[in-house]
């Protein structure tokens, strides 16, 4: 059995040799798509004792499985929870939160990441903030901006929750308009579906 | 056999004033598989008259251009095949005097237009002065014409008249030539798009940018009483409704709303604004009267609600909301009661847009990754699917109904590069679907009625 495994931190590609030519071209392809991301890839093979033949005939069934297991490390569900394009509120303090498509419900990450925001506007009480929301492009313009507003409120109520006062904060929605990324894959999207908290003086 | 397919229908032509009849008829209610031959002869000039129009307008031929501008027009429609001027047989003067009809015949053309231009003096200031006929091969009869007078620069408007009466004619529904689309304009990369509200004639030409693009606007729509616009701008990063009167470029934000006010569109009457009103996280349907400043609240439900449109008669609101779970069409009285949901097909459904005829809702549908522009009756059933792609999206209809059009995005590359955005055009039918050509990319477009004179 084959199997690749693909992280997206430095490191040079590293290639077992074994692999035929039918896998160099899946590898590619790979590499290819990982590049759209501006991260370097690093490929390793696992490989069983009974290597080529097995992969031979699991090629086709591979070429499928791969960009979902690619996406695994960066997306859970289809919620982006890799660290490209993720800025910060202050040091320390990310910016955004990332949501499933359609959805406006917050994940245990984006929970945490907001209680962080909550902590240091609660520390920096001159501080006021708007809450961008955003969607991704596959969905039309105007069920877009209601949903973005929607995602920018989510956010909203919970930094208030952590007392944070609503006065202090300003949603507003873009839609579809902004996207960070301009890929027109999962991937891409997922970073896409988001809200941000950015620094209004 | 070849006029079996498209009915041509004739009937027998008596020439009474105020009463129509005729002779030469083409079905539009299916796919054109043959187009109707005509013959669109170029308008002739007297030498005097052709001196002066290239003095004002810097036009050697100015009633060849304007047999262009209907050529161009009555070709797109899909339904007319218009014939090569090369190989006409008799001269404009003489034809539009009267026509040889076996010469036109000969040629396979069913239909013939001939026109005049000559300029005119009144007030001391320039006119031109076009004549037009409608001629009938078959029949050896005029069928139709007019003339009108106007100043030099209204050129193209006066072919999109006479388009429009030519359709007319043969179709038996209202044209659309006389017309204008509004949209939006976009250029730069798609993470910082750079939108204008721009207008131009329905045949691309004498394209206008009404905004300079120094804040994002969207979704722009027509007055359909009139050369008013609403649309969306984030104009001090606050997104709210805006009227622009496209004549005299003011601009009045709609209503005084504590929240962001979107998708907004004409009553049929031209006089209220419907659209969405988002505050803490919901997104509901509003109405504002722009004669009395009352605003009402139409909707009631925790889900999104928006993208309304008004049927034709004004007692019926499409729009679409997710209070299902997804995104569905639904139908309410104008006055927010009897709410409906219509659109039980798969995927998900958005954009409902009522057709000026009042039977047809045109609508965006997204289903196993796919955008697609359908139409259904107004209860939901007979849903037909007009066009799939990548992405595309906001239809808006003709004036006369018989035409959608939309905007389509394309799937960028691996390196997020490619993107573009462009106005489509395709017929009720499903056929003719073609690129409405633009200066630059586009979206959002909005067809005005016709215009007046």
């Amino acid at each position: 059995m084959v199997k690749f495994i693909i992280f997206y931190e430095g490191a040079k590609m590293n290639l077992s040799k074994i692999l035929k030519n039918a896998f160099l071209v899946i590898i590619f392809g790979l590499i290819v798509t990982a590049c759209a991301t501006k991260k370097s890839v690093k490929t390793t093979t696992e490989t069983s004792s009974t290597t080529t033949k097995a992969a031979d005939t699991k090629a086709a069934e591979t070429q499928k499985a791969d960009p979902i297991e690619k996406l695994d490390a960066l997306m859970q569900g289809d919620v982006y929870i890799g660290s490209d394009t993720v800025g910060e509120l202050a040091s320390g303090v990310p910016d955004r939160v990332f949501f499933a498509t359609n959805e406006t419900i917050l994940t245990t990450a984006s929970r945490e990441t907001l209680r962080k925001q909550a902590a240091w506007l609660r520390q920096n009480s001159d501080v006021t903030v708007v809450v961008e929301g955003h969607a991704d492009e596959r969905g039309t313009r105007e069920y877009n901006l209601a949903l973005g507003e929607r995602r920018a409120n989510a956010a909203k109520d919970y930094l208030m929750t952590y007392g944070v006062s609503s006065d202090r904060i300003k949603v507003l929605s873009y839609g579809k308009e902004r996207p960070v990324d301009s890929g027109s894959n999962p991937l891409s999207w997922s970073k896409n579906r988001r809200s941000v908290t950015v620094k209004a003086n | 056999m070849k006029n079996k397919l498209l009915l041509i229908v004739i009937f027998y032509f008596f020439l009474k004033p105020g009463i129509s009849y005729s002779l030469v008829e083409i079905d539009i209610t299916r796919g054109n598989l043959d187009p109707l031959p005509i013959s669109v002869s170029p308008f002739f000039s007297d030498e005097i008259s052709k001196e002066k129009i290239k003095k004002n307008l810097e036009i050697d031929n100015l009633g060849l251009e304007i047999s262009k501008v209907i050529e161009n027009n009555l070709r797109k429609t899909g339904l007319f095949d218009t014939l090569d001027k090369e190989s006409f047989l008799q001269k404009p003067d003489i034809a539009h005097l009267k026509p040889r009809f076996e010469d036109w015949a000969l040629i396979k053309s069913q239909v013939l237009v001939t026109g005049k231009v000559s300029s005119k003096i009144i007030n001391n200031k320039d006119y031109i002065k076009i004549e037009f006929k409608l001629w009938d091969v078959l029949g050896a009869k005029m069928v139709d014409g007019f003339s009108l007078t106007t100043v030099p620069t209204n050129w193209r408007r006066v072919g999109h008249k006479i388009s429009d009466k030519i359709y007319e004619r043969l179709t038996g529904e209202s044209g659309y030539f006389d017309t204008r689309i509004i949209y939006v304009a976009e250029e730069g990369p798609k993470t910082q798009r750079v939108k204008k509200l721009a207008i131009m004639d329905q045949d691309g030409f004498n394209t206008k940018y009404l905004t300079l693009g120094n804040e994002l606007v969207l979704t722009p729509r027509f007055n359909p009483t009139n050369q008013m616009v609403t649309y969306l701008s984030y104009f001090r990063n606050m997104p709210r409704v805006y009227l622009l009167n496209i004549e005299t470029g003011k601009q009045e934000v709609v209503g005084d709303f504590p929240g962001m006010t979107f998708a907004p569109r004409f009553s049929p009457d031209g006089k209220k604004i419907i659209m969405s009103l988002a505050k803490d996280g919901n997104s509901e349907i509003w109405v504002r009267n722009l004669e009395t400043n009352i605003q009402e609240k139409l909707t009631d439900h925790p889900s999104i609600d928006t993208s309304p449109s008004y049927s034709p008669d004004g007692k019926y609101i499409t729009f679409n909301s997710d209070r299902s779970g997804y995104q569905q069409i639904y139908v309410m009285r104008s006055d927010g009661s009897k709410v409906k949901r219509i659109s039980f097909g798969k995927g998900i459904y958005g954009t409902p847009v009522w057709s000026p005829r009042g039977d047809l809702i045109a609508f965006t549908k997204l289903h196993k990754g796919k955008f697609f522009i359908g139409v259904m009756r107004t209860d939901g059933t007979g849903e037909r699917l007009l066009t799939e792609n990548f992405y595309q999206e906001a239809p808006s209809w003709s004036p006369n109904g018989r035409i959608i059009i939309f905007y389509r995005e394309t799937k960028t590359d691996d390196k997020g590069q490619g993107f573009s955005a462009k106005l489509w055009s395709i017929d009720l039918t499903g056929y003719n679907e073609r690129l409405v050509k633009t200066e630059t990319d586009a979206s959002d477009p909005s067809w005005s009625s016709l215009l007046g004179n």
